[in-house]
């Protein structure tokens, strides 16, 4: 088990920044986890940490605004980026299949991987098994490591169903590889005439008959001879999602795990801090991004309800009682969160925590990402637009 | 009169976090209304209808789960791709389900290795399982379902989720597998399909129903409605509302109205309110950029309020009565 951070409540994010090695920005979709990646590399970049930040699948905009406009798997220099504390930024975005093409060149016997490539299965497995995403993220993960160009590497995981998936990953993979039906196909392969007959259950036969008669004799050797080429590299495979697993408990990583105020994403961070303790991974804490607060609580959702309504009876003051609704409905929303939120705290309390300032627009410029990251760093919410004029009442 | 008085299934999909399973759910309430039978099924394992509908998790039978205002049913289910493809051998091959083949078949792992080196197959075998619905016919001969509604995979992968026979086609060139994708896929493309996307008025969202919508017609997939979730109404006068946007809002009006309501209105609350009035029309004008964007695609639309609180039952039927009322269903 991990030990119990030191303080809970509050989550020092610049104290996260300063000593990782890698951060892994995890959570349910839909809940800003790539601008919270960017915005985290950017304040590690700009405290003077040489960072790079893996995203899987930015908004075109986002994307722009890192100077990213391809799938190519190289990380690029981030223009714009203060540099003068020594620091700098590269941001990539992940080329699944590329990545997957990359690992099949190392690992393949020499002229086995054009076989491998050429495989229609081969190439339904490299661009939508399910798992390959993570897997491939996880592996980048680890070359981008292996460089030593950075000193910090920040990833954003892939949209999955469920943020499980992701951690999920490399021993899928594995099982998968080792599974009993790639044992059977390169079965035969293996022992060779007679002795197959021998090896094989009467279930097995009676099973390969069904396969043939429902997909064809044709595809059952596509399978097999696909199966026989990846066989050349299990070995490459297994290792290396072993030594990504490894990477994830090494001393320097941490998860940071982002969610949104809202049911269902909160559930889904709740599972994602359980599974982390159980597989002692460190984790840094919990952005809750997108929060409503109001600065004015003291006048209640109720109050602000009741003088709209004397307003409105009364008529002539419709800005006011306006404003007044707006006010109310904030307030409402705010405490909803908020009561969402316990939820969280009271079964995690030892999890630190930090909330995001909810903007009225997407993220999709530099100077948008700084001030999230002011805001991830309690230095106070981000503002998109300028700030409102100030209020004299004696110059009306 | 309904907009989808033709349509026997209504695919439902949106970006994650928009609501398309509480959409998918309402829609299927709204259509069994007045004595209708409805198939409601989800096919990622995520039990979300079972969480609506606040019953145990649902499985590979179909469960009633509910009764739709003026008599019918609702009937749900998970399709699990391991159960489709036994439910296939045995409907195509007579074989049984729990015989020696089967049980080879779950023993040795094969349909998880199936549809992991050929995840078409999954969707051929998910997609299958509801096109049966579709044309399943009673002892009468009179079809089963009045209408099947997917909770489908969301927006980014729907439209390779529904275009299997290309999918499958490079593994799969000849053979019963192709047939069957290609039997689907004629159910998929037919008038009596319907893909609704959900989204919300954010830039994000807009985008990818947009983006969605251009996937999927060029395959020859329908695409039903928009619907829009969590709407909320602008509460600021129009003219106020690019005031506020602008900081130009009428301070001296807004601190007269505050005494005249009898609040102490100290500057720090001017401000926040200001502040708070700010965000709401920066809001609204994004929302209408959105509604302006999702407009130009020329789709019937619909709208559903944001909820106070979590779903439940009883704002289900709300939602499907709002769905009702716009014509959806």
């Amino acid at each position: 088990m991990n030990p119990p951070p030191a303080s809970p409540g509050a989550f020092d994010i610049d104290a996260a920044l300063d000593s990782a090695a890698i951060l892994v920005c995890t959570g349910a979709g839909g809940v800003g986890k790539t601008t919270t990646a960017a915005s985290l590399a950017l304040r590690a970049a700009e405290r003077g940490r040489r960072t790079v930040v893996l995203t899987i699948d930015p908004a075109k905009r986002l994307a722009q605004s890192m100077g990213l406009s391809e799938l190519d798997n190289t990380p690029r220099r981030v223009a714009g980026t203060d540099t003068s504390a020594g620091g700098s930024l590269d941001a990539m975005m992940l080329d699944m299949k590329r990545t997957f093409d990359e690992i099949v060149l190392t690992h393949a016997e020499p002229g086995k991987a054009e076989a491998i490539f050429a495989n229609p299965f081969y190439q339904a497995l490299s661009s939508s098994f399910a798992g390959t995403q993570e897997y491939m993220a996880m592996e980048k993960l680890g070359q981008l490591k292996a460089t030593g160009d950075y000193d910090l590497v920040v990833v954003d995981t892939p949209p999955t169903r469920s943020a499980l998936d992701f951690l999920d990953a490399p021993e899928r993979m594995t099982t998968f590889l080792d599974g009993r039906m790639i044992r059977i196909l390169l079965a035969p392969a293996k022992a060779g005439g007679k002795a197959y007959l021998r090896v094989v259950s009467a279930g097995f036969t009676v099973f390969t008959g069904v396969l043939t008669k429902i997909i064809g004799a044709g595809v059952l050797q596509d399978v097999s001879q696909f199966v026989g080429a990846l066989e050349t590299m299990f070995g490459g495979f297994r290792e290396r999602a072993q030594a990504t697993y490894d990477l994830l408990k090494a001393p320097g990583t941490a998860f940071v795990v982002v969610a949104a105020p809202e049911r269902d994403a909160l559930r889904e961070a709740s599972y994602f801090v359980e599974r982390l303790a159980e597989e002692s991974m460190p984790l840094a804490g919990l952005v809750v991004n997108r929060v409503h607060r109001s600065a004015g609580e003291s006048l209640t959702a109720e109050r602000s309800h009741v003088a709209a309504e004397v307003l409105e009876e009364a008529g002539g003051h419709e800005l006011a009682a306006a404003v007044l609704r707006v006010h109310a409905e904030r307030v409402a929303l705010s405490a909803r969160e908020r009561r969402l939120q316990e939820r969280f705290t009271g079964a995690h309390p030892g999890v630190p925590v930090v909330e995001v300032a909810a903007l009225p627009g997407d993220v999709h410029d530099l100077a948008g990402l700084r001030a999230v990251g002011v805001d991830l760093a309690g230095g106070g919410p981000a503002t998109l637009r300028a700030p409102p004029q100030p209020h004299d009442p004696r110059g009306l | 009169m309904a907009d989808f008085p033709d349509v026997r299934l209504h695919v439902v999909t949106g970006k994650g976090g928009t609501g398309k399973t509480t959409v998918a759910a309402s829609l299927a309430l709204a259509l069994a209304g007045g004595g209708r039978r409805v198939l409601l099924a989800e096919v990622e394992g995520r039990q979300g209808i079972a969480q609506l509908f606040d019953c145990p998790p649902l499985g590979y039978d179909e469960r009633k789960v509910a009764v739709a205002p003026g008599g019918g049913d609702v009937f749900a289910l998970s399709i699990d791709p391991e159960d489709a493809l036994l439910d296939y051998l045995h409907m195509f091959y007579k074989l049984s389900r729990t015989g020696v083949a089967a049980r080879a078949l779950r023993r040795m792992g094969a349909i998880e290795f199936a549809t992991t080196v050929a995840p078409g197959l999954r969707d051929v075998l998910l997609t299958g399982k509801v096109k049966e619905a579709v044309v399943r016919r009673d002892r009468k001969r009179l079809p089963a379902y009045d209408a099947v509604v997917l909770d489908a995979p969301p927006t980014g992968r729907i439209a390779r989720f529904l275009n299997i026979t290309s999918e499958v086609g490079g593994l799969a060139r000849a053979g019963p597998i192709k047939t069957q994708s290609d039997n689907v896929m004629a159910v998929l493309r037919s008038s009596a399909t319907a893909v609704h996307l959900c989204t919300l008025l954010e830039e994000m969202p807009v985008q990818e129903t947009i983006d969605g919508v251009r996937d999927l017609e060029p395959l020859g997939l329908p695409v039903g409605g928009v619907v829009v979730n969590a709407v909320r109404a602008p509460l600021l006068h129009p003219a106020d509302l690019r005031a506020a946007e602008t900081g130009a809002l009428d301070v001296g009006a807004l601190v007269a109205g505050l005494e005249k309501a009898g609040l102490d209105a100290p500057d720090a609350l001017v401000a926040t309110l200001i502040g708070e009035a700010a965000d709401h029309a920066t809001r609204v004008a994004l929302e209408e950029r959105g509604r302006d964007a999702l407009g130009e695609l020329h789709l019937p639309s619909y709208e559903l309020p944001l909820l106070p609180d979590a779903v439940d039952l009883s704002s289900l039927y709300e939602l499907a009565g709002l769905l009702k009322a716009q014509g959806m269903a």
